[in-house]
């Protein structure tokens, strides 16, 4: 922690609660009707989000998920225009035509959430061959769940990726389930970091409640890249606090698993790391998440009086 | 005279995999998150796993190719597998060992082997779920010859039609529809054994002025738009044809001879669709007897938008519907 600069952790700490604050107030207006669609909520993931995008420029190439609305804001995406898009709003990423699941920012190296399982993978490998074919030093991380790694995608990409020796970091945020299904029926590895084996790179376990921990092991991870030294595997062991979507009660997994994983709250352990470690006081942590619940609310307020897109906008940018 | 009971769509179709498991040791089922607590991301399953065991209710990894795959692979050996693939957009990870492996084996080998499986899967727009969630890609498994496709509009079409693909000895897709397996109407539907045969249209309305073919949920809208028109005096005889292949062209043909005017109504994307094959078909076959050019309406040739006002704009409506018939009435040759 020493080695890390203090306004980084501070910004750190910042961007851990603006993400749970993202998302405990699209949760509360989704439930209330405002927002059309569906919800995945990132809460629980949010320091393999932080930890990863931390370790990045903003030039680096990012794929994201599904539930990515916390890998998004950890890359710097702005809350106003998210909210915007979750309301289906003009201003919104993607004027009102992508919603929670496909949020883009190209001027922030972020090359879509994604609705497929396994999709972002093959893309970032994509986005890692241009940075090499060009020379640019520009590292792509793709973000994606346990689940995804039961797809041909993951090991297509990693194999290729791997091959070419391309800068290109694969973070797993291992939350034990795919909707519905444990791990354990869907795999028989203990670790999905082993099947870095299979393609002889780096696979790494890490503790993906610990928002420091993920940031050494994905500094490390992008610092081979950039080196030219080829891709890494990184599994952070993270979990999801709520249903897969808003609205799914969950009942495929006990209460006790779900508190026992809330013990490990990120936030909570790293708030007592910068305390203890007199870094930050208690007050000044509530000052950081007082201060982003207002820069939510403020997001939350343009996306509700945004317009709604002009009719013309559903037949718009079918071709370039 | 059969015995009915009150269920909705989604009931439908479980009555239909409930009894097929009961009658047929080949049959299983498989596929993401479609075992008991869950019971599938439409509620389809639940509660099969429970009283058939998750040896014949399975939950898969995410692996869509393998799912079908391994449809194709116990089909070949000798099962009756019916793999579930949860939305239709993610049929397209799975064109491999539906495409070129389930529906050419057979023709392939000299006719050696049948592959008798279903995929059952859902698709359409209307719950805000954007481009990778909601397309309508029926046409897609109609080009394909070896495969046959199936969309029920009815909960006792669900049913019948189910049981009908699961006895077929060829891969069928079995596309619902996931506004009308949300729906909380009840429909009357036959108890027990009632199976709709692949092949046979239904009118589901008779009427004299025009004929309306319309498909899965658009059958729907369609009769919707059938009361607001006879209330102008407009008779409109809906034809649901319910497996586009095999198609029942029979049905169709005979419904144009008498109302000599015909709209298609289809929910996928315009282009290269199926109402570009029906306006074809009555044109080969019936040209004599139109007194108005074929029309379609169909989903706009954009990707499916996000928000719901724009969702609204690029799928049919009961008032698109109700417009384009009457401008075919207006129109003569
Ligand atoms: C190709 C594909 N298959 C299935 C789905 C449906 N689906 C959406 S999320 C999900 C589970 C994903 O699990 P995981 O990769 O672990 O991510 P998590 O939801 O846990 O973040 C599934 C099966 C999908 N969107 N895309
Ligand atoms: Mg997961």
């Amino acid at each position: 922690m020493t080695a890390v600069p203090v306004e980084l952790l501070h910004a750190m700490l910042a961007s851990m609660w603006r993400i749970r604050a993202f998302e405990e107030r699209s949760i509360e207006l989704f439930q209330a009707g405002e927002l059309p669609g569906f919800l995945h909520a990132q809460i629980g993931q949010e320091a393999v989000c932080v930890g990863t995008c931390s370790a990045l420029n903003d030039d680096d190439y990012l794929t994201s998920t599904h539930r990515g609305h916390g890998d998004i804001i950890a890359k710097g995406g702005r809350l106003d225009r998210m909210f915007a898009e979750l309301y289906a709003k003009e201003t919104g990423y993607c004027r009102g035509k992508g919603g929670s699941m496909h949020i883009f920012d190209f001027s922030l190296g972020i090359l879509g959430a994604n609705g497929i399982v396994g999709a972002g993978l093959p893309i970032a490998t994509g986005a890692a061959l241009a940075s090499q074919l060009r020379g640019s030093q520009q590292v792509a991380v793709s973000f994606f769940g346990d689940g995804a790694t039961n797809e041909g995608a993951f090991h297509e990409a990693l194999n290729m990726a791997s091959v070419w020796k391309l800068p290109a970091v694969f973070v797993c945020q291992n939350n034990e389930y795919a909707e519905s299904t444990p791990r354990r029926i869907q795999q028989n590895i203990q670790d999905i970091a082993a099947r870095a084996v299979g393609y002889d790179i780096p696979g790494v376990v890490v503790d993906g409640m610990d928002v420091l921990a993920v940031y050494e092991v994905v500094s490390e991870a992008v610092a081979r890249a950039r080196r030219g030294d080829g891709p890494t595997l990184v599994e952070a062991k993270t979990y999801r606090y709520l249903g897969h979507y808003v609205g799914d009660p969950g009942l495929y997994r006990t209460k006790e698993e779900v508190e026992e994983a809330m013990t490990r709250d990120p936030l909570t352990s790293f708030e007592r790391k910068l305390t203890t470690a007199g870094i930050l006081s208690e007050e000044h942590c509530r000052t950081i998440e007082a201060g982003v619940r207002l820069e939510v609310e403020a997001a939350v307020e343009f996306g509700r009086t945004s317009p709604e897109p002009h009719e013309s906008i559903a037949f718009e940018d079918v071709y370039a | 005279m059969p015995e009915f009971e009150e269920l909705v769509y989604r009931e439908a179709l479980k009555a239909a995999l409930r009894e097929e498991l009961a009658r047929d040791e080949r049959v299983f089922l498989m596929g993401e998150d479609i075992a008991d607590p869950f019971g599938g991301s439409y509620k389809v399953t639940l509660g099969l796993s429970t009283e058939f065991g998750t040896a014949r209710v399975r939950n898969t990894p995410i692996s869509e190719l393998a799912i079908v795959g391994a449809a194709v692979g116990a089909a070949l050996a000798g099962m009756r597998p019916i793999a579930e693939i949860m939305y239709i957009d993610f049929m397209t990870l799975a064109m491999d060992q539906l495409v070129n492996q389930a529906a050419s084996i057979r023709y392939m080998s000299g006719g050696q082997v049948k592959v008798p499986l279903v995929i059952r899967t859902q698709g359409g727009a209307g719950r805000s779920s954007a481009a990778q969630h909601a397309k309508s890609l029926e046409a897609w498994f109609c080009h394909i010859p070896g495969l046959k496709v199936v969309m029920p509009s009815t909960a006792a079409d669900a049913k019948g039609l189910l049981k009908a693909s699961i006895r077929d000895d060829n891969p069928v897709l079995f596309i619902e529809h996931k506004l009308l397996t949300l729906q909380t109407l009840k429909e009357p539907v036959p108890v027990g054994e009632h199976v709709v045969p692949l092949g046979v249209a239904d009118v589901k309305r008779e009427g004299s002025d025009v004929t309306v073919v319309a498909t899965g949920r658009m059958v729907q809208l369609s009769l919707e738009a059938a009361d607001v028109l006879a209330g102008e005096g407009i008779s409109v005889e809906v034809v649901d044809p319910r497996t586009l292949v095999p198609l029942d062209a029979e049905a169709i043909l005979r419904s144009v001879a008498k109302t000599h005017r015909a709209v298609v109504v289809y929910e996928a994307f315009a282009r290269h669709g199926f109402g570009a094959e029906i306006a074809a078909m009555i044109a080969e076959q019936v040209f004599d007897e139109l007194d108005a050019p074929v029309v379609r309406v169909a989903g706009a040739n954009t990707p499916i938008p996000f928000a719901p006002k724009l969702e609204k704009m690029v799928i049919p409506s009961a008032e698109s519907i109700a417009a384009a018939v009457r401008g075919t009435l207006a129109r003569s040759l």
